[in-house]
């Protein structure tokens, strides 16, 4: 390390009230921000769980759908104009809706049912109890592992209830890439199933899962689907306009970037002024450093050092004490939605730079507006 | 004839415009030389700090021009007259401007890791200067656990470190009582006057006269006289 960028370490390390005041702002911002992100992250993801978890290339939905949780059923023959799309390998209704369960031990309880299709299990989970053949047994039913699981009373294999005065039996234990956003377990059973259990509306097909014989086939299917009147997306597409309309027309991610704002606000504040009053401190210790000999560069290069060590080491404490706090709310709270990620970081260290280029401002500016002509006069 | 270090010629400087103009040092012009102590007196008002900081390369005058041994240094650049600064012009500032949150030893050490020596053979060269003026034992300490007259001779050995050929000390004296403030004067022309080295000191302190070459007298940012000719007469 340079000699000058040491003493600007030193300068900064060993005053250790203002370090830590600096350490404290920055971590502390950091720690919402990331905190606010990781939460809005997970609840997007958790808004797309069923896309998530069925896992199908293309998705076929009325235009009119926002989110996967509120289906607009298709009619039947959109199967059979899908599957004679040029380019489509196969197509596969999917049901998905909301029941009320009745538990053996008398409670209520929503679940989501998804309904495979009878033939192909298209979009099936990974079972880790249980054969999958099983489903087509008589009242079958798969129950997901996932955060809301002890709602459902944590069954067994052979578990039994109630569903619109039908019998319900699990018959295998499934897991899943990611829990859903509203609370409910979740339930696979066939297609047929599905319907012959809920009651059901004239159209029944919440979704057309849709595979391509090859990527390159995907627009002319999208067009294809529109002539008809009808949306295809991508699982990505799908994933996007959920996040969209949680991001913008629900409030939620209002919410969320005002808090990230406020966050970043008060860290800018704390650390800015706390920066700004070490340099007012050591004012003349720069002014004597200039009548020394030092140029101007040196002394901005000190005060960015000294700007970005404290930025990046409270940036690090900030995203440490985030994993820990997620980490730990995870073990005792499984519902929690919270998720770190990449983007998450980067726009919390995007956050943090400014931050620190703010405080190297006003440093910088006070430091270069010195005349070491005032050290003599004192 | 004695050599001359510093010769300032002419040099005025003012401040403000119109009404406001304040004159500080109006047409000085006086030679130093290597091998002396230059006192440089007068009341407070009188111009000698503007001086100092004209004839050290800090406050740039109005008109006229300083020589420092063969350099106009008011024609350099910035970057070349901080350059300049830092080999040629030792300074101990009236209140010491010791780093608290440094070592002795870093302190002294700071002209030559400007320049860009390696930090440990730069401490090295701290420490030796520290065992100079007296203070080897205290290279570790933080100068705030040091008295005034040790600060007052860490400052010295941070201006010498470099071993640049002209020393401005601005009130050593002032924040020191009779004794200390007269025991590192002498130090100073005992240990840090050499043939080599021109030392200017900017004081009001009448104690430590006895120990000046010369003095240069200013008021109302004129030269007034100059006491004690002792080097001009050789």
């Amino acid at each position: 390390m340079p000699g000058i960028l040491r003493i600007a370490y030193k300068l900064l390390v060993n005053d250790r009230a203002k370090f830590a005041a600096l350490l404290v702002g920055i971590t502390f911002a950091v720690f919402l921000m990331i905190e606010m992100t990781s939460l809005f992250s997970g609840i997007l993801k958790r808004a797309s769980a069923t896309v998530i978890n069925i896992g199908a290339s293309i998705w076929v939905m009325d235009p009119a759908i926002q989110t996967v949780a509120n289906t607009i059923p298709l009619p039947d023959y959109v199967l059979d104009e899908v599957r004679s799309i040029p380019g489509v390998k196969y197509a596969v209704p999917l049901y998905s809706g909301t029941a009320l369960l009745k538990l053996r031990d008398g409670v209520y309880q929503a679940a989501n049912i998804v309904g495979l299709d009878d033939t192909s299990l298209f979009g099936r989970p990974t079972l880790i109890a249980g054969t999958i053949e099983d489903i087509f047994a008589e009242n079958a039913f798969l129950a997901v592992e996932d955060s809301e699981f002890y709602k459902l009373e944590n069954p067994k294999i052979g578990a039994e209830f109630e569903l619109n005065d039908h019998r319900g039996v699990i018959v295998g234990i499934a897991h899943v890439a990611s829990s859903g956003l509203f609370g409910v377990p979740t339930l696979y059973t066939t297609y047929n199933r599905a319907l012959q259990y809920i009651p059901n509306t004239r159209f029944t097909i919440s979704y057309l899962l849709v595979e391509p014989k090859t990527p390159a086939d995907v627009p002319a299917i999208k067009r294809q689907v529109a002539a008809a009147g009808y949306l295809a997306l991508t699982k990505d597409e799908f994933i996007q306009k959920i996040s969209n309309f949680y991001k913008y027309q629900t409030g939620i991610g209002t919410n969320m970037l005002l808090m990230t704002v406020i966050s970043f606000i008060i860290g800018m504040s704390i650390s800015g002024q706390t920066f700004y009053t070490f340099i007012l401190e050591n004012l003349d210790k720069f002014g004597a450093l200039k009548a020394i000999g030092a140029k101007g560069r040196e002394l901005i290069s000190m005060i960015l050092f000294q700007a970005s060590f404290v930025a990046l080491t409270g940036y690090g404490i900030g995203v440490g004490l985030c994993a820990l706090v997620i980490w730990l709310a995870l073990l005792y709270i499984p519902d929690y939605a919270a998720i770190i990620t990449y983007p998450n970081l980067g726009l919390a260290l995007v956050m943090v730079v400014i931050i620190a280029a703010f405080s190297s401002y006003v440093g910088v500016r006070k430091v270069l507006k010195i005349e070491p002509f005032d050290i003599f006069r004192g | 004839m004695p050599r001359t270090a510093i010769q300032a010629a002419g040099l005025n400087k003012w401040f403000g415009e119109g009404d406001a103009k304040t004159h500080a040092v109006r047409d000085v012009s006086f030679e130093a030389y290597f091998g002396e102590i230059l006192y440089v007196v007068g009341p407070s008002g009188s111009g000698k700090t503007t001086m100092l900081s004209m004839i050290s390369g800090i406050l740039r005058p109005n008109t006229g021009t300083v020589k420092i041994e063969d350099t106009e240094i008011w024609s350099l650049s910035n970057d070349e007259l901080a350059q300049f600064r830092l080999h040629k012009i030792g300074f101990v500032f009236q209140d010491y401007h010791l780093f608290p949150r440094l070592t002795t030893a870093e302190n002294v050490a700071i002209p030559l890791i400007l320049q860009n020596r390696d930090w440990d053979e730069a401490l090295k060269e701290a420490v030796l200067d520290l065992e100079i003026v007296g203070l080897k034992t205290r290279a570790q300490l933080p100068p705030v656990k040091l008295s005034g007259g040790e600060q007052q001779r860490v400052a010295i050995a941070r201006a010498i470190v470099s071993r640049p050929d002209i020393l401005i000390l601005d009130e050593p004296t002032a924040s020191l009582d009779g004794d200390t403030g007269r025991n590192i004067v002498t130090f100073v022309r005992r240990n840090i006057l050499s043939d080599q080295r021109c030392i200017v000191i900017v004081t009001h302190d009448l104690r430590i006269y006895e120990f000046a070459d010369r003095i240069l007298k200013m008021e109302d940012g004129r030269v007034a006289g100059v006491e004690r000719e002792s080097l001009d007469a050789q």
